[in-house]
C-alpha cells in the first residue's frame, strides 16, 4: 500500500461508494435495455 | 442581533422572492393531491375545475415558479454575502426584476385559473392559449433576465475591485448558473414572440409546429440544469461547511459548472427522440452531447462522497466506512441534503435511460418520466431547497431555529421522502408496463390496461398514498417557512442562524476557468453544431402553418 | 487541475461505461434498423385526408410483400378506428395528425412514436404473437386525451 499524503487523502470509502453508484446506473440501465429487446 | 451578513435592504428582496416561491408551493402541492385522487377515481372535480387545468397549475406553480423563485431568493442572498452589500442600482434593478417575473407569474395564472390555458407548462402548439398567457410568460422570462443581469453587474463591480483574483466559489456558481440561464432562454423567448404571439392574437394564421416543439426544447434541458446547478451550489459549497469541512476541490468543482454550461444546451432533441422532422442523425449527435454532460454529474458524486469521507474520518471515523456515523445526522440542515442526494442516485441513472436513444421509446411519455422528474427535481432539488430553507429564512428574518421546529423539520423532510418513494416508485412501474403520463382517471377497457392496477406497488393506490403524506409533507414545510419568518424568537449574537459558506482553496485554481467568454464562445459553437442544420431543414421544408385548436 | 488517483478510477470507468452504453444503441440503431420512429415528409395538416397515402386510412399490402398500415390521429381518437394485421408480417405505420399533437403507443410493444401535425413519422414493426394489442394516446392533446385509444386485432395468417 503506498503512503497516502495530505495531497492524496484516504478516500478508500469514497471510491467504494462511487461504484456502487456506478453499479446502479449500469443495473438499471441494461434492465431497461432488456425490456426494450424482449418487447422488439 | 447581529445583523452583519448580509445587509438588510438585500435581504427584503430575497425574502419577497421567498414568499412568491413558498406560496406557489403550497398550491402547487395542493394541485398535486387532487391529481393523485382524480387518477385513482377518489374524486370527481367540479364542472368549472378540470384536471388538465389543475395539472397545468401544478406544473407551472412547482417546477417553474416555485424553483425560479427560490433559486433567485438564494443567489441574491448568497451574492450579497460573499460579494458585500448590493449598490443601489443593482438593488433597484433586482426589485425591478423581481416585480415583472411576478407581473408575468400573476398572468399566467390568471390565465390558468380562467379556463383559457389549459395547455400544460409544455404548451404545445397547435394547442392555443389566450395571447395574453403567452405575454405573461414572456414577461416572466424577463422579468429572470433583469434579476439575473442585476446580479451579473453586482459581479461585475467586485471583479473590478479585485483585478486578477477568482471569485468566491458561490458567486462563481451562481454566475455560471445564471449564464446558462440567459442562453436557454433565448429558445423560449424566440418561439413565444415570434411563433406563439402573433399566431395566438391571430396576426398570422398558421404556427410551424415542429420548430416550436424544437425552440422549446432547446430551452427545456437546460431548464433542468437551472433547477439542479443552484442544488448543486448547496451541495458544493454550503453542505461542507455544515458538517466542519472545506470544498473537496475547488477547480473541480468550477470545471464541472464550466461543463455544465457546455453541454446542457446543444441537447433538446433527446426530449423529441420519437418524433418526425428531425433525422436519426441529428438525434444520435445530440445524445452523445447528452451523455457528455454525464461527466460533470460524475466528478459531482465523487466530490460529495470525498467532502464526507475526509470530514468523517477528521472526526475519528475508522475503517472502510466509519465516517458515515461520524457526520452530524441530528443536524436536519445536514441530513435533508443528503437524502436529496441520496434520490439523485436512481434519478440520474434514470435519465441516462430516457436519454439513451431508442430505449426512449419505452419509457416516453409513460408515467414513468413522471417518476423521473419527481426523483430529479420534486425531491433532489426541492429537499435540497428546503434544507436551505431551515437556515435561509432564520437568517434573513434574525429569528431563531428552535428545536422543536427543528424536530418538526425532520418530521417534514421523512415523511417528504417516503412520500415520494412510495409515489414515483408507483409511478415508475406503472410507467414501464406502458400507462401513460398527463391523463385523467381513465379504464380503457384492455387487459393490459386493467392490469396496471393489480400489482403490489404498480397501482394507483400506492401513488395516492404517496401523494396524500406529501400534501401533508408540504403544508408542514409550509407551517415551518411560517414559524422561521414571523413567529419564532428573535435571534441574538449565539443563537444568530448564520449562512453557511465553506472554504474553499482556490490557490491551485487555473484562472482560465473564469474566463467566460472562452466557455460561452464554445457553448453557441456547440450550439451551432447540434441546432444549424436540423432547424435549417425544419424551417425549409416548413409544411402548411397549423390553426389554433382550444380542444379541453 | 489535480485528480485524485481514485477520481481518476471512477471517472475512467464512468467514461468507459457511457462509451458502451453509447455503442450499444448506436450500433442497434444505425446497423441493425432499431432507430426510434422517424419521418422526413411533410404534408398540409389540412388537407391530410387528401394526400396519399391517408386517403385510405388502413392496412396496405405493399410490392415487397410487407405492409403499411397509413393512420390519422384526430381529437379524440385514430382514423382507421378498427385494424386488423397480420402476425409475424414487417408492418410499417405510418402516421400523421390532422389537429393537435398525439401520440400512438402500442402498449406492450415499443412502437411509441409522436404524431404531429404537418409531419409524417414512419416506425415498422412485427408482431410476433398474435392478439388484441391496446393503442393509446400519450401526449396530452385536451379534455378527452384519457379516452383516446383503439386496438390492434393480430390475427395467424
Ligand atoms: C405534494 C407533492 C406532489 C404530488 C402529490 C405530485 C403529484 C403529481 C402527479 C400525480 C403528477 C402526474 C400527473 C399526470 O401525469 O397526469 C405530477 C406531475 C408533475 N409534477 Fe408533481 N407532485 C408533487 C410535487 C411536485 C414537485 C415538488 C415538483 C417540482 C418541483 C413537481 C413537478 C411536476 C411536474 C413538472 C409534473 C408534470 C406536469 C405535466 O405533465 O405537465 N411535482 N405530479
Ligand atoms: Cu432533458
Ligand atoms: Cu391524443
Amino acid at each position: 500500500m503506498k503512503k497516502s499524503g495530505p495531497s492524496q487523502p484516504n478516500l478508500k470509502g469514497t471510491l467504494i461508494s462511487v461504484m456502487a453508484v456506478g453499479v446502479v446506473i449500469v443495473v438499471m440501465w441494461v434492465c431497461i435495455y432488456l425490456l426494450y429487446i424482449v418487447r422488439m | 442581533m447581529k445583523t452583519g451578513e448580509i445587509a438588510a435592504e438585500d435581504r427584503k428582496v430575497a425574502l419577497f422572492n421567498l414568499g412568491f416561491a413558498y406560496s406557489a408551493f403550497l398550491i402547487g402541492t395542493l394541485c398535486g393531491l387532487l391529481q393523485v385522487f382524480i387518477r385513482n377515481d377518489a374524486l370527481k372535480l367540479p364542472e368549472w375545475l378540470d384536471y388538465y387545468q389543475i395539472l397545468t397549475a401544478h406544473g407551472l406553480l412547482l417546477a417553474i415558479v416555485f424553483t425560479t423563485f427560490f433559486i433567485f431568493a438564494f443567489f441574491q442572498a448568497g451574492m450579497s454575502r460573499t460579494l458585500g452589500a448590493f449598490g443601489p442600482k443593482v438593488r433597484l434593478w433586482n426589485w425591478v426584476g423581481f416585480a415583472v417575473t411576478a407581473l408575468g407569474t400573476i398572468l399566467v395564472v390568471v390565465m390558468v385559473v380562467a379556463g383559457q390555458a389549459s395547455v400544460l407548462y409544455t404548451f404545445y402548439a397547435p394547442l392555443q392559449a389566450h395571447g395574453l398567457f403567452y405575454v405573461g410568460l414572456a414577461l416572466f422570462v424577463i422579468g429572470t433576465w433583469i434579476q439575473g443581469f442585476s446580479l451579473v453587474g453586482h459581479y461585475a463591480v467586485w471583479r473590478r475591485n479585485h483585478k486578477g483574483e477568482l471569485s468566491p466559489l458561490f458567486a462563481f456558481m451562481a454566475i455560471a448558473t445564471i449564464i446558462l440561464w440567459v442562453i436557454a432562454c433565448l429558445g423560449v423567448v424566440a418561439t413565444v414572440l415570434f411563433q406563439f404571439i402573433p399566431w395566438a392574437f391571430g396576426w398570422t394564421s398558421g404556427i410551424n409546429v415542429e420548430l416550436s416543439r424544437s425552440l422549446f426544447w432547446y430551452f427545456g434541458h437546460p431548464l433542468v440544469y437551472f433547477w439542479l446547478l443552484p442544488a448543486y451550489m448547496a451541495w458544493y459549497v454550503i453542505v461542507p461547511k455544515i458538517i466542519g469541512g472545506k470544498v473537496f476541490s475547488d477547480s473541480l468543482a468550477r470545471l464541472s459548472f464550466v461543463l455544465f454550461i457546455l453541454f446542457s444546451i446543444p441537447v433538446g432533441f433527446h426530449h423529441q427522440l420519437t418524433e418526425p422532422g428531425i433525422s436519426s442523425f441529428w438525434k444520435f449527435l445530440q445524445t452523445v452531447l447528452t451523455f457528455m454532460v454525464i461527466i460533470p454529474s460524475l466528478i459531482t458524486a465523487f466530490s460529495m462522497f470525498a467532502t464526507f469521507e475526509i470530514r468523517g474520518r477528521e472526526l475519528g471515523g475508522r475503517g472502510l466506512f466509519g465516517w458515515i456515523r461520524k457526520l452530524p445526522w441530528r443536524d436536519v440542515r445536514f441530513t435533508s441534503i443528503f437524502i436529496a442526494m441520496a434520490f439523485f442516485i436512481p434519478g440520474g441513472a434514470g435519465g441516462i435511460i430516457n436519454a439513451s436513444f431508442q430505449m426512449n421509446e419505452v419509457i416516453h411519455n409513460t408515467l414513468w418520466v413522471v417518476g423521473h422528474f419527481h426523483i430529479t427535481v420534486g425531491t433532489p432539488v426541492a429537499m435540497t431547497f428546503f434544507g436551505l430553507t431551515f437556515w435561509l429564512i432564520p437568517n434573513l428574518t434574525g429569528r431563531r431555529f428552535t428545536k422543536s421546529l427543528q424536530k418538526l423539520a425532520f418530521l417534514q423532510i421523512a415523511t417528504w421522502s417516503i412520500g415520494m418513494l412510495l409515489m414515483s416508485t408507483a409511478q415508475h412501474l406503472l410507467g414501464l408496463l406502458g400507462a401513460p403520463r398527463r391523463t385523467a382517471y381513465t379504464g380503457y377497457a384492455h387487459d393490459d390496461a386493467l392490469a396496471w392496477f393489480d400489482g403490489l406497488l404498480t397501482n394507483h393506490v400506492t401513488m395516492a398514498v404517496g401523494g396524500s403524506i406529501l400534501f401533508l409533507s408540504a403544508v408542514l414545510l409550509v407551517f415551518i417557512v411560517i414559524q422561521l419568518w414571523w413567529l419564532a424568537p428573535k435571534a441574538d449574537e449565539q443563537t444568530y442562524e448564520a449562512f453557511p459558506i465553506a472554504e474553499s482553496d482556490s490557490s491551485m485554481t487555473p484562472r482560465f476557468l473564469e474566463n467566460w467568454k472562452i466557455w460561452i464562445g464554445i457553448a453557441f459553437l456547440l450550439i451551432a453544431l447540434a441546432y444549424t442544420i436540423p432547424l435549417a431543414e425544419i424551417i425549409q421544408h416548413a409544411p402548411p402553418g397549423s390553426g389554433r385548436f382550444q380542444t379541453w | 487541475m489535480h485528480l485524485h488517483k481514485y477520481e481518476k478510477i471512477w471517472l475512467g470507468f464512468g467514461v468507459i461505461a457511457l462509451i458502451i452504453f453509447l455503442s450499444v444503441v448506436g450500433v442497434s440503431a444505425f446497423a441493425q434498423g432499431h432507430a426510434p420512429s422517424s419521418g422526413h415528409m411533410t404534408i398540409d395538416p389540412e388537407k391530410v385526408r387528401e394526400t396519399a397515402p391517408f386517403d385510405q386510412p388502413g392496412l396496405h399490402k405493399k410490392e415487397d410483400g410487407t405492409y403499411e398500415v397509413a393512420m390519422i390521429a384526430l381529437t379524440f381518437g385514430y382514423e382507421p378506428s378498427k385494424l386488423q394485421v397480420p402476425a409475424g408480417k414487417e408492418i410499417t405505420f405510418t402516421l400523421t395528425s390532422e389537429d393537435v399533437v398525439h401520440s400512438f403507443s402500442i402498449i406492450g410493444t415499443n412502437v411509441n412514436m409522436m404524431a404531429v401535425p404537418g409531419q409524417i413519422n414512419h416506425r415498422t414493426h412485427t408482431f410476433k404473437e398474435p392478439g388484441s394489442y391496446l393503442v393509446i394516446c400519450n401526449e396530452y392533446c385536451g379534455s378527452g386525451h384519457h379516452f383516446m385509444s383503439t386496438e390492434i386485432e393480430v390475427v395467424e395468417q
